[in-house]
């Protein structure tokens, strides 16, 4: 997220142009649609448009909002045939990727040896191939990963010539479904090649908001005709990065580089229910991944600490980098806020940190230190508004 | 009207000085969440942090402009932040200020000069 978390900004910080920001293919259509543009991940990207963060977050849990999430990677394996490429994958990720379904898609993450995480991604099973989507701010790094590690047989193809679009929300369906009829058949993860705009598109229905949705991979040249008649669809907005980021905090997910990195294991991440049986312990392919010591050893001992949901009792936001503390006076700082804002749909300051594993439990009583001064917190569950996908 | 190049605007109203944010400074900030107003009664210098404006994307302080003393602020924009995009000349004040001399707003730009900053 660009711009949370910076503490004290100024009223006045704009962002300086820097000449090597890569520009999105819908650079022209974001700022006809009066997109404030900031630097992200060396892109320059719309951070919000002329309906501002707020009504763009409502809007996506009220009815649809269109992304531009271009600048994440779009990778292709093939090998022999998927299972080969599956397994490759299955020695740096440790998730049960052969046995995924032909257009069936799952999440998961790079580990490294020390059990931390690299990146986290989404894997799709499209028959003949895997395909991949990465963060950007990670791109280069998990490609140069991929090509170092997975063997000869394995070919990384990295997709310049498609932009990515995200349609979320209750109305994405109905919506896309106006352009062709075959999404609507489509479930929660599944993976589909779809014409749109007399063009083939990828598609899963999936998304980092919380709701329903489509995630289209369309060759750029036909980028902005899809991007036009999706937004001429009344039930439609554009939404920045800003809103992104509220929508995907309200919903529990991780953001890579703030609530993950190689400093967070999976276990305390809370995301082992993304790491199957068949990769733990006792698995037909358990372990064989970076890290794996750690982890297995996390996943039937537990960690140290873990990553929680937290609300303030007042109406200060607790953003990334407040301190956490036990007591309202006194000791050392037990953890920190690493995600946090507010919650447009919640209607309050909500936040995720790292905490120990002995404070973890929802209703957990903390303190979060802002300005100097010791403010209340709750431990609260994850997602704090409940998930909305079409199982 | 009195600007500041920090985006406040200065009113007198009698022998006090009311103290908001410009509309300019409210559109940059976006949808303010939450704010935090001084005490009343609280003696500061030119430059004190006084005051906290959240918004969705960010923190931000409200300075003094002036040595003086707080003597009223204004509750309905901490119960409704929503305001300060509303109406930020108007009902969405932020505090009141006594300061010894009045003639030192004229150091202030006027709305002219504060057009020309803001482009």
């Amino acid at each position: 997220m660009p711009e949370g978390g910076n503490g004290s900004a100024g009223l006045m910080k704009t962002g300086d142009a820097m000449s090597d920001l890569k520009i999105l293919p819908l650079d022209g259509l974001h700022r006809e649609l009066g997109a404030k543009m900031v630097p992200f991940a060396g892109y320059d990207m719309p951070v919000q448009y002329a309906a501002g963060v707020m009504k763009e977050h409502l809007h996506t849990r009220a009815a649809a909002g269109l992304f531009d999430v271009s600048h994440m990677g779009q990778v292709i394996l093939r090998g022999a045939d998927f299972e080969t490429v599956a397994l490759a994958m299955e020695t740096l990720v440790p998730v049960n990727i052969a046995g995924l379904g032909e257009n069936r898609q799952r999440y998961g993450f790079f580990t490294d040896d020390q059990g931390g995480i690299l990146d986290d991604l989404m894997l799709a099973n499209r028959g003949d191939h895997l395909f991949v989507v990465v963060n950007a701010a990670c791109k280069d790094a998990d490609i140069a990963h991929m090509r170092a590690k997975l063997p000869a047989g394995v070919t990384v193809e990295v997709i310049e010539d498609r932009a990515l679009l995200a349609l979320q929300g209750p109305a994405a369906e109905t919506v896309l479904a106006g352009l062709n009829p075959a999404v609507a058949d489509m479930t929660f993860m599944d993976v589909a090649t779809v014409s749109l705009c007399g063009v083939d598109c990828w598609i899963s229905r999936s998304g980092y908001t919380g709701e329903d949705g489509y995630e289209i991979s369309v060759p750029v040249a036909q980028a902005e005709e899809l991007a036009r008649a999706l937004l001429a669809d009344d039930a439609v907005l554009p939404i920045g990065l800003g809103a992104r980021d509220s929508l995907r905090l309200e919903g529990g997910l991780c953001l890579y580089g703030h609530d993950i990195d190689t400093g967070t294991t999976p276990v305390q991440a809370g995301l082992t229910w993304a790491i199957q049986k068949i990769r733990r312990t006792g698995g037909a392919r358990g372990g064989g991944f970076p890290g794996a010591d750690r982890i297995l050893s996390e996943l039937e001992n537990g960690a140290s600490r873990a990553r929680v949901g937290l609300r303030p009792e007042g109406r200060a936001p607790m953003r990334e980098g407040v301190a956490l503390f036990a007591d309202a006076e006194g000791g050392t700082a037990i953890g920190a806020v690493t995600s946090g804002g507010f919650g447009p749909s919640v209607e309050a300051p909500v936040a995720m940190g790292y905490v120990p594993a002995d404070l973890a439990a929802p209703g957990t009583q903390l303190w979060g230190e802002v300005r100097g001064k010791r403010l209340p917190v709750q431990v609260a569950a994850l997602p704090f508004v409940p998930a909305n996908f079409k199982r | 009207m009195k600007y500041t190049e920090e985006h406040e605007w200065l009113r007198v109203e009698g022998d006090v000085v009311v103290v908001g944010i410009t509309e300019h400074a409210s559109a940059q900030l976006g949808d303010v969440v939450f704010v935090e107003l001084p005490e009343v009664g609280t003696m500061v210098a030119t430059g004190d942090e006084v005051a906290v404006i959240e918004s969705v994307k960010a923190a931000s302080d409200i300075c003094a402009p002036l040595d003086g003393e707080i003597v009223a602020v204004n509750d309905a924009i901490v119960d409704e932040p929503g305001k300060v995009n509303e109406d930020p000349l108007g009902e969405a004040w932020f505090f009141k200020m006594k300061i010894d001399d009045l003639s030192a707003l004229d150091q202030f730009m006027d709305e002219d000069a504060y057009n020309d900053l803001i482009g």
